[in-house]
């Protein structure tokens, strides 16, 4: 067999030269194998490249971040310069309608509030509806689904998180819109109404509640799984333990799983959330892009995410694109606070719980 | 008060494993009766097939009759009721690590709605004196979680919150396996002073426990109950040959 060689021995001062007399000198010889691992030396220089190497991939990923983040506030130097901390708060009001002019390029007023307020309504509204739905199914997968039909399920769950972006605004567009527009709209207008939540001044079917529905759609398969794996971490002697004091098989979930794994729970809770904050595509193609603020879920908005991605192109000025820059710093430090917490919390429930380890 | 438990023509199966067969014994009511026999020799199964924890395993499948006080629980219950006649202590300790000492015994009452809380009170305290854990948690009932107790009083902690529900039978499928001598003699202690009030169904590996505790032992052995006696029977003069090699250590 010839010398295969992964890398070049290292001057070495023992070894091959010195045993190989001493060997020889008790065994006749030594075998091929014995010579060829021999020749092979102590391989510490491919080990010390391989850290290096491993070292500098995990440090490419703070240079990453560090240097989006440096970025993002140097492009967004002018208007901290100009508005501070009020860019995130205030409104300028027009002298003559009294009416208060949120984002106007033209004029040169720029705040980020309605932004804002579009990224949380549409993101809490997703996840009041996503989560009763994730848990029903993480429950349904990890406690009650016969085993045949497991498989399948929680495949088709985890393909929904596969989908790009772009095919949930397309299918929110042309199928979830209408819907709303047609059927769901006037009902709600009609039944809640009255809680000013929901008025008819927006024929469209966009809005902050189209975009909810969707984010919920989006974040529904990182809840399940989440959840299911933080279910499946908690010990089965504790669903026995309930099981045996004579629960019922929601007593015993509610008591046995739910509770121990609440943490997690709101780790993967909170991990939706992170998504559905940062979610740009498919919020764009729906909420309707008004830079407005409205008590009503179906009226049009904007959100951080969707405004930067309308507008960037089209900025022509400093100040618009730099407004922009500075929505876009916002973002960024709030969905990596969010999902460093939330990844902290399913952690701490997954390494094992300490009844388990005992 | 415990009751009688009656057991004809038990079959328990695992999937393709015939882990018990044509099981028949009576078990004295207000009696600790032990059952010893070695690993995989069916008698934890057993005892999950009186309280129909067995068959919460999806393969498991069981066949035969069970009468606990008279009524065939098999036949005419459902498990949930069952096991709220029926306490077990498990061979680990489980108690609930999110809740507190005093939730943990009152769960099996507050799980069944029930939310008298000068009665939950009076029951809890006086679970943890039967379980003889009272005087060593009685200043942090509600401040410590049931997980950060030693691994003994873990054990006692189950075992007050099975006694909360004031069952019939009080399984225990090796109770003390997991624990040190010391905390192992209280637990034998506390089983002493509830057989006269309950009936006690304990699972053991160690013959010196049994004979301490039961007045009747069962030797099981590969998934057959080979002789059911009084205990000092068993182990002065068991009738069959392989009774006497097993607790003479020839084997087991």
């Amino acid at each position: 067999m010839p010398e295969i060689r992964i890398s070049q021995p290292v001057p070495q001062p023992e070894p091959a030269p010195a045993s190989e007399p001493a060997a020889a000198a008790l065994a006749p010889e030594p075998s091929t194998i014995r010579r060829f691992l021999l020749a092979r030396g102590n391989s510490a220089f491919s080990d010390y490249l391989f850290k290096v190497l491993m070292v500098l991939c995990a440090l490419s990923i703070f240079v990453i971040v560090l240097l989006i983040g440096y970025e993002l506030v140097v492009q967004s130097r002018l208007t901290w310069v100009q508005s501070g901390i009020k860019f995130f708060y205030t409104a300028f009001v027009d002298p003559d309608t009294h009416l208060p002019q949120y984002w106007d390029p033209v004029n040169g007023h720029f705040s980020a509030l309605p932004f804002i307020y579009g990224t949380l309504v549409s993101s809490f509204l997703s996840l009041l509806l996503a989560v009763p739905l994730a848990v029903g199914v993480a429950v349904f997968l990890t406690e009650m689904c016969p085993g045949l039909l497991r498989a399948p399920l929680s495949f088709l769950t985890e393909l929904l998180a596969a989908i790009p972006s772009i095919i949930y605004g397309l299918w929110a567009l042309f199928v979830l819109v209408p819907l709303l527009r047609q059927y769901v709209n006037p009902l709600l207008v009609k039944t809640l109404g009255w809680s000013g939540f929901f008025d008819d001044s927006n024929p469209t079917g966009l809005g902050y509640f189209a975009s909810g529905i969707i984010l919920a759609i989006m974040i529904l398969p990182i809840i399940s799984s989440l959840t299911r794996e933080v279910m499946t971490a908690v010990p089965h002697s504790q669903r026995e333990a309930v099981l045996a004091l004579g629960a019922t098989r929601w007593e015993m979930i509610r008591t046995g799983v739910l509770r121990n794994a609440r943490i997690g729970i709101v780790g993967a809770i909170i991990l939706g959330l992170g998504r559905a904050l940062g979610e740009t595509m498919a919020v764009t193609m729906v909420i309707g892009n008004t830079p407005e603020i409205h008590r009503s879920l179906l009226a049009n908005g904007s959100s951080m995410a969707a405004v930067i991605a309308n507008e960037f192109a089209e900025a022509t000025s400093d100040l618009h694109r730099s407004a922009l820059v500075e929505i876009a710093l916002a973002l960024f430090i709030v969905t990596i606070i969010v999902n460093a917490f939330a990844q902290l919390l399913v952690w701490a429930v997954t390494r094992g719980t300490p009844s388990q380890a005992r | 008060m415990g009751v009688s438990i009656e057991v004809q023509n038990l079959n328990a199966w695992y999937g393709a494993n015939h882990t018990l067969q044509d099981i028949n014994l009576n078990i004295p009511a207000n009696h600790a009766t032990a059952l010893i026999g070695p690993s995989g020799c069916g008698k934890s199964t057993f005892v999950r097939c009186l309280n129909r924890m067995h068959e919460t395993n999806p393969i498991a499948r069981v066949t035969g009759s069970v009468k606990i006080g008279g009524r065939d629980i098999y036949e005419d219950a459902k498990p949930v009721e069952i096991r709220r006649r029926v306490g077990m202590v498990f061979q680990r300790p489980n108690p609930f690590p999110t809740m507190s000492i005093y939730d943990n015994v009152a769960a099996g009452l507050k799980l069944n709605g029930f939310r008298k809380r000068h009665e939950l009170d009076e029951v809890v305290e006086k679970s943890l004196k039967n379980s003889a854990l009272w005087d060593e948690v009685k200043d942090d009932l509600k401040k410590k979680s049931g997980a950060s107790l030693s691994g003994g009083q873990q054990q006692r902690l189950c075992i007050a919150r099975a006694l909360a529900v004031d069952p019939e039978v009080l399984l225990m499928d090796e109770p003390a396996s997991a624990l040190d001598p010391v905390s192992t003699s209280k637990i034998e202690d506390l089983i002493f002073q509830l057989k006269s009030q309950y009936t006690i169904v304990i699972v053991t590996h160690n013959m010196q426990q049994a004979a301490r505790v039961a007045e009747k032992t069962g030797f099981f052995l590969n998934g057959r109950m080979v002789e059911f006696d009084s205990t000092h029977k068993i182990f002065t003069n068991p009738s069959d040959k392989r009774t006497e090699d097993y607790i003479t250590g020839r084997f087991g």
